[in-house]
């Protein structure tokens, strides 16, 4: 196990290497750059930013210079955020965004989790049929449009909820619900089929034939299996939202990571591009590695190599 | 005073699915004693896993009995409700499936798995538990036993996987043993040792077994009755030395005749019974094996046959038996 760790741990390394490399020169081939769209300043002061960001050496050079930095833990200074460094604007976002999306998944798991399971046990019944509907709804709608609507209903017409920011706890409400209608509706999903099928393996018949009552043969000897889907969703799913959902933060104007990683791009921010790319990756490759190791721990067939 | 461990009268049992009534058991009747060991024989679909879980209560959706009475140990099985099921389960009757790599749950050990049906329907407590799942591990042949106990079934071989599943029913000494073709998914080598192992504890414990199988070597060796199921009827019911060498049932000759015989050409040996399994929707009036029986006869078609007794412990349906037993004079 310490070993699958560490050889997990450098593969993601180089993996967050590549990553990086790629994005590095895939963002410099793209026409234009971060000071060309500024028609307000001239050709000279313009070239006197790129001459101050290093931004006309050659591309070879300033990878080098961008890596051998990196690697001091430095991620350079954003170009449009005059002033401001990269880890600077990150590390004051990052949170925001990371706490949102660790609420919204607990949410998703505590509701879908108990609804994958009520549908599985009342297959083909009204109850179910009504939870597949209430599903297929929330995979179906964009978080956009459940984003307005709540902000509409709660926000502007019953006015019962804040409509920006997140200065309590109630504010929370309603970007969590947007954030977690999705992966609550898929969990539900997932949940329900692995159910029905754990439910069918003849180790399920075993514990009935033993004389356990329902309860012990869902808690016991279903669930834990029957989890195992579930698991392999939420990790890269939690990775994902922590970097923040650009359109619930624009939305409800929160100062998350989503909104500057769009902004970045569209800006031709490299640095800030660079910083948030590898964040992502970085996330990414840990949640697998993560939810590898929680599959060892309840699946005790799974060698991890 | 021998009030029967097992008696089951007319039973009917069907599936309903969306396709319609599977009549899956048609007036099942027989019974058994303590201690006796019954071999239930037939083609796939023929009833015998249905019948034998339906003593337990683990009839599967959309099956429902229709019919019929179920005594066993003393209780009123076809009106008992799931939490009297629950009592009984594991402990006074227990089943062994066909597929031990697939019938124990991967994640937890085989202690933990043994323990649990211990500690269910006994007041023993952990530690106790626990020694008493060596104990059984022991009895089924398991070398190493307090290794085996933390063991997942993933470590382990088939065979032994089996033999875990063998001390699983045991482990509270049930009346009865249901085993649904405890070897047909093992090794020919591994097969035999199982059948030696589950003779011997048979010995040991006395308790009485239901041999589901295909395998006419098995109930050979096993039991010491044999009930035919064909299409959800028991068609014979008889001794195995009965059925073995005075089949009656035009059923039970093909299965015999079937048998591969070590000192026949290899041309020969086996003899399928032509024809298709009936279709269980819509079962036909009269005998089910007439659209397959050589000897089918008009009236074969029409009604069913009634019972003809041959001995006190031998008794089939079938209309031949029946006109035999008119000319001979003495009536059924
Ligand atoms: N869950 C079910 N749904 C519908 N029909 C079923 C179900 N289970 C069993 N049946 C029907 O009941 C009949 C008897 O099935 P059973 O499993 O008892 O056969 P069997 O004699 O044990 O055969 P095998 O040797 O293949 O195990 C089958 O023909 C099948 O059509
Ligand atoms: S009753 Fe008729 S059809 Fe059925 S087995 Fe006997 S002879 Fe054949
Ligand atoms: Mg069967």
């Amino acid at each position: 196990m310490g070993k699958y760790i560490v050889k997990r741990i450098a593969m993601g390394i180089l993996s967050v290497f590549i990553v990086a490399t790629l994005t590095f020169f895939l963002m410099n081939l793209v026409p234009g750059g971060p000071f060309v769209a500024e028609k307000s300043i001239s050709k000279a002061a313009q070239e006197a930013l790129e001459a101050k960001f290093g931004l006309d050496k050659p591309l070879l050079q300033r990878y080098t210079t961008y890596m051998t930095d990196f690697l001091h833990g430095d991620m350079g200074f954003s170009l449009r955020q005059r002033g401001r460094t990269v880890s600077d604007i990150i590390f004051s976002k990052f949170p925001v965004s990371a706490r949102l999306a660790g609420i919204a998944v607990v949410v998703a798991l505590c509701v879908g989790i108990p609804l994958g399971c009520i549908s599985a046990y009342n297959r083909g019944k009204l109850a179910d049929n009504f939870i597949i509907v209430l599903g297929t709804c929330g995979i179906a709608i964009p978080s956009f449009i459940s984003s307005v609507l709540l902000l509409y209903t709660f926000g502007s017409w019953l006015k019962i909820l804040p409509t920006m920011g997140l200065n309590d706890a109630v504010s929370y409400i309603m970007p969590v619900t947007a954030l977690a209608i999705y992966p609550t509706a898929y969990i539900t999903r997932l949940m329900r089929s692995s159910l029905l099928d754990v439910m069918g393996q003849d180790y399920i018949r075993t514990a009935k034939a033993k004389g356990l009552s329902s309860f012990m043969i869902l808690f016991k000897h279903a669930l834990r299996n029957a989890l195992l889907p579930v698991i392999a969703y939420v990790g890269p799913m939690l990775a994902s939202l922590m970097t923040g959902s650009f359109v619930v933060e624009k939305i409800f104007t929160i100062p998350g990571l989503g909104r500057e990683f769009v902004s970045s791009i569209t800006n031709r921010d490299y640095t800030m591009i660079m910083g948030t790319t590898i964040i992502l990756a970085a996330l990414v490759i840990a949640a697998n590695v993560i939810v590898d190791i929680l599959y060892k721990i309840i699946d005790p067939r799974i060698k991890l190599k | 005073m021998s009030e029967k461990l097992l008696e089951i009268v007319d039973e009917r049992l069907s599936f309903f699915t969306p396709a319609g009534e599977v009549k899956a058991l048609n007036g099942v009747s027989f019974s058994m004693e303590e201690g006796e060991v019954l071999g239930i024989v037939g083609e796939s679909g023929s009833g015998k896993s249905v019948t034998a879980y339906s003593i337990m209560g683990l009839t599967a959706y959309p099956g429902r009995l229709i019919g019929g009475t179920i005594r066993f140990n003393g209780h009123q099985v076809d009106q008992m409700s799931e939490k009297e099921f629950r009592k009984m389960r594991g402990n006074e009757v227990s089943i062994i499936f066909q597929d031990p790599m697939t019938s124990l749950n991967p994640v937890y050990t085989i202690g933990n798995q043994i323990e649990e049906v211990i500690r269910l329907h006994t007041d023993k407590s952990k530690t106790e538990a626990r020694a008493r799942a060596k104990e059984l591990l022991e009895l089924v042949g398991i070398n190493e036993p307090e290794k085996r106990l933390r063991q997942y079934p993933h470590e382990l071989s088939g065979g032994m996987r089996q033999r875990v599943m063998i001390a699983i029913a045991l482990a509270c000494e049930p009346k009865l043993l249901i085993a649904d073709e405890p070897t047909t998914a093992l090794d020919v080598t591994i097969q035999a040792q199982i059948l030696e192992l589950m003779q011997e504890l048979r010995q040991k414990m006395g308790m009485s077994i239901i041999m589901i199988t295909h395998d006419l070597g098995v109930v050979a060796s096993m039991c010491e009755r044999i009930a035919v199921m064909y299409a959800g009827h028991i068609v014979e019911y008889g001794t195995t030395d009965e059925i073995f060498y005075h089949p009656s049932h035009e059923y039970t000759k093909g299965l015999i005749g079937s048998i591969p015989k070590l000192t026949t050409e290899e041309s020969e040996r086996l003899v399928p019974i032509e024809g298709q399994p009936v279709d269980l929707l819509n079962p036909p009036a009269g005998c089910p094996f007439a659209p397959r029986c050589r000897s089918c006869m008009k009236i074969c078609l029409k009604k069913m046959p009634p019972k003809t007794r041959l001995s006190d412990t031998h008794y089939s349906y079938c209309w031949l038996r029946q006109k035999e037993a008119a000319e001979g004079g003495h009536e059924a």
